[in-house]
């Protein structure tokens, strides 16, 4: 579907740069789909946008509970912008536990939709409120428009054959309709979507498309004129766009690969947060060949696609950290029998099974050393949720061109996040070529190529080539089982040096800003936004600073070094307690300085630009 | 699997045990059971029809899963308990390939029991052979998940507290569609079974009882050895009446829901069991795995053979379905997704 933009002009409302608004509410009340709504129109609106979803693990905490509430985070704007917003400036708050757990990270003077009806005694003793907040002026810093979303949408439904709960349970789209009015966005989009998505049942689109329009009509009515505000579109670089998650990004760039290699794909998996929806996406791609194996459990899965890899297929397994403790193993008989698995991993916050819906990059360190012995692998780590498209395809290029394992790490927020994304041309990607070995003269299993050091890629059913690998320590080039010294030295080496090698194939690092001076940022994997917008804010502050963005960890980029002695202070923002850290100051001995958040949540760009200034005002001497 | 050698490869030679015979030594112990299942593998391949670059041996960790590097074929020697699931992925990726996973009494109940029961519940088309000697060999002799309870062994010097578990019954409950049981010192009835066990389509288990004889000599040695082992053992064969006995002369009949042994010199008139192993229902397959000696005889031979789908032919339909019903996949609508808008 290609959807012609239609600008609305003829209403009022204060022109803004940058808006960012927070649906909460109760786990049931529908507010990831009301955001995923406002997304879709934003999009087609022509802004420029990011989100993030936050939710909590349990499908249904108890009904009203602070531990049930789920939110969905948009920031749009008329500009380029690389976070779903520090604050939001509006709050839709469905209950009263949505609005206690949200109110804190909305400034003064934000804007408060509250759904009236939903602040019972009840809900409000479930949030622990002694008074209703919304009569005993607490919440006097804030605009409030208190609405009976609930009524308006019960109301709305009245005349179609739909049962008072089914009713009542529209009114999240009650409040998207409310919302699309207040920031001018068209309904069409959602219209067509509740068509489509409830087809099947005729009363429940009436009712839906009904609440919507009755939220939107309130808005209209209500006066609410002087709270309405406008996002003009942003100047975009030119192309056909689609919004895109990370993880959706990740399951379309393996099915790519497969396009651009002509092989099949097996992904084995055991359901895990944040991981599972790629094992969902790629299950529905079975007419693009697509084999999906939901394994008995993460170590199966690793099996799986191994055994898959060493057939011929793109063998891929997906988890999050708590499964790549499971796989490790299994990464190191890949290691060993130098075949090429690709492995994701959907960081989340841990240890142990920590907080399944939160971010977190705590697994870097475990993806370079969570094996037995000496078992290096290459890891990559996308930076934005399109970028994961392309960094699937890389990470499986590189596993196959060196016949190695390639851990690639996202995390929650990637995989959640979402952005407008130019759809790809998959004819301007290079193809990935793979070249099994058939020529049984002079054959044995571990011979080397010498610009690689990859192993020959022979398959099972190749006539003349049968051979046998396995995790006991090979003699360099026959394969046979070794057990000498110098030769088991020699295999060590040799399986770090592939690694290394792999560099060749890594672009070098770029710097953005300054290409010398006083401060660098350096990140890697999903923080790359906030560090873009903190820059920003920094050199809008008169603090001049550059910021260089790892996509690739094992190897680095061949650059990196040169680029880091460049600038007197290096600072490295993490969600983790300073992994990347360690690595840096171990192999380049720069003292690095840390910026850590592991609270389960992004870094904000304001973190990341106190942290800037503060490290240029020491390098300056203040 | 039904196998059927394919045009060009009845016009070759017929290859024999030693093509099937790699270069490698075998370094088990002299006189270990091991070198009879090789043995035995190598003499029945060349029955299948089946070209050597189309069979992979994949094991996991123990003695038996030094397997694939005396085998001249494919071979993947992988890490513990982890064969059956190498085996799954290499089956979906390649279902032209015959798959043989080696596996032992330790590997596949113990650290590996959960992909043991997942393999032969998908029903993937695999040969999962287990060598059960009811003892750890490679670690060098501690009790194993088929020790009998109260061995004394290094590891459970005052006898093992662990109950045995029982390879045919779990194989059963697991739902799978061949099951079957040899031992080392049978070497037709081991070579018929490995057959049977290749020719199945789907997923096939065959506990071969094997003796260690540096850690656990003799295990099996009260029914398997020669001057007692009809007395003690039970044939099955397709269609026949479970008989026994140097004459034939004891039989195994249903008495209510057990299985008993009846002399029928003394009852001519009992009516024995007829062996059916293509029977859907499993019942009468889980009395023969319960039956044990001293009190009963040991079925030996295939206790369950039934005609199910397998997982990778599921999978393959899928595949067609999916390309016949929604059209084969198209990158760059798929890429496009369900919305597009165009930035000027």
């Amino acid at each position: 579907m290609m959807v012609k933009l239609t600008v609305e002009t003829d209403r009022a409302g204060r022109e803004r740069d940058r808006v960012t608004i927070r649906f909460a509410g109760d786990s049931g009340d529908g507010m990831q789909l009301a955001g995923n709504r406002f997304t879709d129109s934003t999009a087609l609106f022509g802004n420029d946008f990011s989100t993030l979803p936050d939710f909590p693990a349990e499908i249904r905490a108890p009904a009203g509970s602070l531990a049930g509430v789920s939110a969905f985070q948009i920031s749009f704007s008329n500009q380029r912008i690389h976070t779903p917003g520090d604050a939001p400036d509006t709050l839709i708050a469905m209950n009263p536990a949505a609005l206690k757990m949200n109110l804190g990270d909305l400034p003064r003077g934000g804007l408060i939709i509250v759904n009236e009806e939903a602040f019972t005694t009840t809900n409000l003793k479930k949030a622990g409120y002694a008074a209703n907040p919304l009569g005993d002026g607490s919440l006097s810093d804030y605009r409030i428009i208190s609405v009976p979303l609930t009524k308006l949408a019960v109301e709305a439904a009245r005349e179609f054959p739909v049962s008072v709960q089914q009713a009542e349970r529209t009114r999240n789209l009650a409040a998207l309709g409310l919302v699309c009015w207040l920031y001018g966005r068209d309904l069409e989009s959602t219209l067509q979507w509740v068509a489509v998505k409830f087809e099947r049942n005729p009363a429940i689109v009436q009712a839906n498309q009904s609440a919507l329009r009755a939220g939107y009509n309130y808005g209209e009515t209500a006066e609410l004129a002087d709270a309405s505000v406008r996002v003009g579109p942003a100047k975009l670089p030119p192309g056909e766009y689609r919004n895109i998650t990370g993880n959706q990004a990740t399951s379309l760039g393996i099915v790519a690969a497969a396009h651009l290699s002509g092989q099949s794909v097996v992904y084995a998996s055991y359901p895990i947060t944040p991981a599972s929806e790629i094992l969902e996406l790629l299950a529905s791609y079975r007419n693009f060949g697509v084999k999906t194996v939901q394994a008995e459990d993460e170590i199966a899965a690793a099996g799986v696609a191994l055994g898959a890899a060493f057939g011929g297929a793109l063998g891929l397994t997906g988890t999050s950290g708590p499964g790549l403790a499971l796989k490790a193993e299994t990464v190191g008989l890949a290691v060993s029998t130098e075949l090429p698995l690709v492995i994701l991993d959907i960081q989340r916050a841990g240890p142990s099974t920590g907080m399944p819906t939160k971010t977190e990059q705590g697994d870097l360190l475990q993806a370079f050393f969570g094996r037995n012995s000496e078992s290096p692998v290459c890891i990559v780590a996308p930076s934005s949720p399109g970028d994961c498209f392309y960094l699937a395809i890389e990470a499986i290029r590189i596993a196959q061109k060196y016949m190695t394992p390639v851990i690639f790490l996202s995390d929650t927020y990637l995989g959640n996040t979402s952005e407008p994304w130019i759809v790809p041309a998959i004819d301007e990607i290079a193809p990935i070529v793979i070249r099994h070995h058939t020529d049984p003269e002079g054959f044995a299993p571990f011979i080397r190529d010498s610009e690689t050091l990859a192993r020959p890629y022979a398959l099972p059913g190749t006539p003349g080539l049968e051979h046998r690998v396995g995790g006991l320590e090979k003699a360099d080039g026959s394969g046979d089982v070794s057990y000498d010294p110098l030769n088991h030295q020699r295999m060590v080496d040799l399986r770090a040096e592939k690694i290394e090698r792999i560099a060749q194939d890594v672009p070098a690092l770029e710097v953005e800003g300054p290409q010398e001076g006083d401060v660098l940022v350096l990140g890697w994997g999903s923080t790359r936004g906030a560090i873009l917008s903190a820059a920003d804010q920094a050199r809008a502050e008169g603090v001049p600073v550059s910021t260089a963005h790892l996509r690739y960890l094992n190897p680095f980029p061949h650059n990196l070094g040169a680029v880091l002695r460049r600038f007197r202070r290096v600072l490295i923002p993490e969600n983790n307690s300073g992994q990347l850290r360690l690595l840096i100051r171990a192999k380049y001995l720069i003292d690095a300085h840390g910026l850590n958040k592991v609270m389960g949540k992004p870094f904000t760009a304001v973190e990341i630009a106190e942290g800037i200034i503060q490290l240029s005002e020491e390098s300056r001497g203040r | 699997m039904v196998v059927e050698p394919i045009a060009e490869q009845q016009a070759a030679p017929k290859l024999t045990r030693k093509d099937f015979a790699s270069s490698a030594d075998p370094r088990w112990c002299p006189g270990c059971g091991d070198y009879s299942i090789l043995a035995q593998t190598q003499k029945m391949l060349p029955n299948l029809g089946v070209p050597r670059e189309k069979l992979v041996f994949v094991s996991g960790i123990g003695c038996a899963s030094r397997f694939p590097y005396y085998m001249n074929t494919y071979g993947f020697h992988s890490i513990h308990g982890r064969a059956p699931t190498l085996a799954t992925g290499l089956k979906v990726a390649r279902p032209d390939l015959q798959l043989w996973v080696i596996t032992g009494d330790g590997d596949a109940l113990s650290i590996g029991g959960n992909h043991f029961l997942h393999a032969l519940r998908r029903n993937i088309d695999i040969n999962i052979i287990l060598f059960n000697n009811r003892i750890y060999g490679l670690t060098k002799g501690q009790y194993s998940p088929t020790s009998e309870l109260g061995k004394r062994t290094k590891s459970s010097p005052m006898g093992s507290i662990d109950a045995p578990i029982n390879p045919i019954s779990v194989a059963l409950a697991a739902e799978a569609t061949f099951v079957a049981r040899s031992f080392d010192t049978d070497p037709p009835h081991l070579i018929e079974t490995l057959e049977r066990a290749a020719r199945h389509r789907g997923g096939s288990f065959v506990e071969v009882y094997q003796n260690c004889n540096i850690f656990n000599d003799g295990a099996y040695r009260a029914f398997t050895d020669k001057p007692v082992r009809l007395q003690r053992m039970l044939y099955l064969k397709d269609g026949e009446p479970m008989r026994y006995g140097v004459e034939q002369e004891m039989a195994v009949r249903l008495n209510g829901l057990a299985a008993e042994c009846v002399d029928l010199r003394e009852e001519p008139d009992a009516e024995p069991l007829v062996h059916d192993a293509s029977r859907t229902d499993p019942s009468v397959a889980h009395l023969l795995a319960r039956m044990s000696y001293p009190e009963m005889p040991v079925p030996v031979g295939v206790f369950r053979d039934v005609e199910k789908p397998t997982y990778d032919a599921l999978l393959e339909e899928q595949i067609e379905m999916a390309s016949a019903q929604q059209g084969k996949g198209d990158i760059r609508a798929l890429l496009r997704g369900d919305t597009t808008w165009q930035v000027e």
